[in-house]
């Protein structure tokens, strides 16, 4: 899997006469997990939705500057679904398609041309696989996926993504809504995953970037105070605002 | 506060009366006319059409008005789902402009009030235009302008249920509007599309004012679309009018057949929405 | 990309299909029009809704004995219904146990299915015969039972499924916190009801009423059979009428036959396009404002 550096310049989102996104610039490094922390309301799932143009869909939303993946710019591009498959979108609630395990998983493929036979087959088990949810499945594939837990969908929506082969996850505080337990094992299932995508990760919870980050970007009231390798951020911050929130208190 | 309560009593009785008067007219309607037609209802009512003299007491049925009701509701339903479906897809998941998603459900909405007497005054008149003659084919055409604003009415009430994040979550895998559309959306609205197109059937199947002038009657069963057709209701109707007791009765034993197949779409709007969508999302 | 052009071209055809809808209304009310051209012409409108006299074959086609029967009928009809259907629709709303609103939402919807022939039929089998007898020994007339009242009972439960759903839905629309906050000052439940919460849904009920009234106004072939047809402006309820939907429906057969007779009977269709129409619009746009979403 390629990795493919995310490069924002001049990022402005607006919501009708809200400013969400404020002029926003950095660069996403190709490698390793990108945190982007804040406190809630403050544009971490904006700016995720404004890399995969799923801003495109929501009405009154205004978004200038200039999102380069790679070589490509992603609102330049004429065929956003192209853009789309480049970049996996994992959301907060697991949402499963109304269709069976399988369907789920085997759905991008298909519609991006994908065959039944084997060679679909084999995608699907090893995009299960890959997000440990293959033993728990392989005998009721054809069941309805909002059977699964919690827990399960998620990796489900996991696999799926995989499934279409992306070079960057975007992901919107994908453990918020599942327990502990589940949550400490997509995490760990995230770091596995690191050596093959560039992982762009938001999340509310200062301890999970601390586990997780290997860069952070610190979001606030739609500005962008810091970012740098975690080692750093969290060691010596350089903006008040950053401290304070490291520190706990606000957020 | 006993003024208080007091009004509270009263009101409340008031309420248990209005409803009970409710359900009490609903009762007597299906009593009083299945009482009086029952006795009539024979197996050869709906096996046989009718025989000359029928309306003045001979023999036969109203086979002709059966199939008549079924072929003209079942075509008319199906010409509108093949317009309801798109457009209710398309002001869900295309159309860009809420201005223009919302003249097109005005312009529904005012389709939807609009009484079958019009419908089937209209389309007589387009009929006498074209010098055509009445026939089921013209029947299908005005009933499926009935139906048609009542089924994507209801299944744009269905497509608007399914949540923006399964939307999302489709897009976001890369898939066009219509993929998302066909694939993801229809498939969790399906139950709600199902009772639509129920809902438009049980009313096409009963409306006579829209087929009064357009489908002609017949006593025959309609062998090509362009002949005319009998429909239930007007089978109702023309025999209760008939001089001879026997016939009227035999209007109230069409009746409950009317019913009953009104009764079967009502069921199985139901029953679909339940057991049959396995793969529905929450 | 081959995805994509199959994807534009499908947005195009449904495209035209909505707009398809948007045109209908147009064409049908240009048919109307222009077929109500020629007695629109010969005589003046106000002439054509005010007189009475109506003998086509003679060339009069005074429109009030059919527009005074058919707003007659439909405004006794939202009199029996509205107190009861409302009632009905608090009840279900804010104080039926689980197991009514099971009994009683399933025999609304089944109301609301019911062809209209069969509401004639029982119409003409039960009110009809009722109102004969009560006439004879409650006021010592006779009449044939084929009236205004025969009619407005019978499109008063034909339009208590709208009323009662519509009602309903409004009132339950609105905010639990609205409530708590009256009963909390200790209000009891009728008076939270009578004061917060249908003060709130007030639109919204308003709005069902107009969409009843609509329906009531076109109802053709339950009213034709109970209502008498004819044409003479009622004097009172227990007065046969002709509303004007019975009136297309009985004599389109001589359309053709007569002059202006076509046109007379298609005027009557445009009124009652116009009419019904009007009503509707204005319900939605209140519908709309209160939830920011059409019924």
């Amino acid at each position: 899997m390629t990795q493919e550096r995310i490069s924002v310049r001049n990022l402005n989102v607006l919501f009708n006469a809200h400013h969400a996104l404020k002029n926003i610039s950095v660069d996403i490094p190709e490698n390793g997990i990108t945190m982007i922390i804040g406190p809630s309301g403050c544009g971490k799932t904006t700016f995720l939705k404004a890399i995969n143009r799923l801003l495109d869909l929501t009405e009154g939303a205004k978004v200038s500057g200039e999102i380069t993946v790679g070589e490509t710019n992603v609102y330049s591009e004429r065929n956003v679904t192209d853009i789309r498959k480049r970049l996996g979108l994992i959301s907060q609630t697991p949402t499963p398609l109304p269709m069976s395990i399988y369907d789920n998983v085997a759905y991008g493929p298909r519609i991006h041309g994908a065959s039944d036979g084997k060679a679909l087959e084999r995608l699907v088990e090893n995009c299960l696989e890959i997000v440990a949810l293959w033993d728990e499945v392989k005998t009721r594939l054809k069941e309805p996926a909002s059977k699964l837990s919690v827990g399960q969908q998620q990796r489900l929506c996991m696999a799926r993504t995989i499934a279409i082969r992306p070079e960057i996850l975007l992901c919107d505080e994908p453990t918020s809504a599942l327990d502990p337990t589940s949550a400490r094992s997509i995490e760990l299932l995230f770091q596995m995953l690191k050596n093959e995508y560039t992982i762009v990760f938001v999340t509310h919870s200062l301890s999970q970037a601390r586990r997780l980050a290997d860069h952070v970007i610190f979001l606030y009231l739609g500005e962008l105070v810091e970012h740098g390798p975690a080692s750093e951020f969290f060691a010596k911050p350089k903006d008040p605002r950053t401290r304070a929130y490291i520190d706990g208190v606000f957020g | 506060m006993k003024r208080g309560d007091f009004e509270e009593k009263i009101v409340r009785l008031l309420m248990i009366l209005s409803a009970l008067l409710v359900l009490g007219s609903l009762f007597a309607l299906l009593t009083v006319v299945v009482w009086r037609g029952i006795s009539a209802l024979s197996l050869s009512m709906i096996t046989e059409t009718p025989v000359g003299g029928y309306y003045f007491g001979r023999s036969g049925g109203i086979l002709n008005a059966i199939i008549g009701s079924l072929y003209l509701a079942g075509a008319a339903t199906f010409l509108s789902c093949l317009i309801s479906l798109p457009a209710a897809l398309y002001l869900n998941e295309y159309s860009t402009n809420s201005k223009v998603a919302n003249s097109v459900r005005l312009s529904l909405d005012v389709l939807w009030g609009i009484p079958s007497i019009v419908y089937g005054a209209f389309a007589f008149t387009i009929m006498l235009y074209l010098s055509a003659r009445a026939s089921l084919f013209w029947g299908i055409i005005t009933v499926a302008l009935l139906v048609f604003p009542i089924m994507t009415r209801a299944m744009d009430e269905a497509i608007r249920l399914v949540p923006l994040s399964l939307r999302e979550g489709s897009y976001a895998l890369g898939s066009t509007r219509l993929e998302t559309a066909t694939r993801v959306v229809v498939r969790q609205a399906l139950p709600g599309i199902l009772t639509a197109i129920l809902l438009a059937f049980g009313r096409g199947i009963g409306d006579a004012a829209s087929v009064l002038f357009t489908a002609g009657y017949s006593d025959s069963v309609p062998r090509s679309i362009f002949e005319p057709a009998a429909t239930l209701p007007l089978a109702v109707f023309f025999q209760l009018t008939s001089p001879v007791p026997q016939v009227q009765d035999r209007a109230y034993a069409s009746a409950i057949i009317l019913l009953i197949l009104v009764l079967i779409a009502s069921l199985a709007s139901r029953v679909s929405t339940r057991k049959l969508f396995r793969y529905v999302v929450g | 990309m081959d995805r994509g052009i199959v994807d534009v071209l499908a947005g195009r055809v449904m495209w035209a299909v909505s707009a398809f809808s948007l045109v209908l209304v147009f064409i049908i009310a240009s048919v109307l029009v222009l077929k109500s051209m020629p007695i629109l012409s010969s005589r003046s409108l106000v002439e054509l809704l005010i007189t009475s006299a109506w003998n086509p074959p003679r060339g009069e086609f005074g429109f009030y004995p059919f527009v005074a029967g058919t707003f007659l009928v439909t405004g006794l009809t939202l009199l029996l219904a509205c107190p009861v259907c409302l009632l009905t629709a608090v009840y279900l709303a804010e104080y039926a146990p689980r197991g009514i609103r099971g009994i009683v939402k399933p025999a609304v919807d089944l109301l609301a299915g019911i062809p209209s022939v069969i509401f004639g039929l029982w119409g003409v089998l039960f009110i009809v015969p009722l109102i004969k007898g009560y006439a004879a020994r409650l006021l010592g007339i006779n009449i044939t039972g084929y009236s205004v009242l025969a009619g407005a009972i019978v499109l008063a439960i034909m339009v208590s499924p709208i009323l009662i759903s519509i009602s309903e839905e409004v009132i339950r629309a609105v905010p639990l916190q609205l409530r708590e906050a009256s009963v909390a000052l200790g209000a009891t439940s009728w008076q939270t009801t009578k004061h917060v919460v249908l003060r709130k849904a007030l639109p919204g009920i308003f709005a069902a009423v107009v969409l009843a009234f609509g329906r009531a106004f076109g109802e053709t072939m339950a009213v034709l059979m109970v209502v008498g047809n004819v044409p003479q402006v009622p004097t009172s309820v227990l007065d046969p009428a002709y509303p004007i939907p019975a009136l297309i429906a009985n004599e389109y057969g001589e359309m053709l036959s007569i002059p202006f007779y076509d046109s007379a009977l298609l005027f009557g269709a445009l009124i009652l396009l116009i009419v019904v129409s009007v009503f509707n619009i204005m319900a939605r746009i209140v519908l709309v404002k209160l939830e920011g979403r059409s019924f």
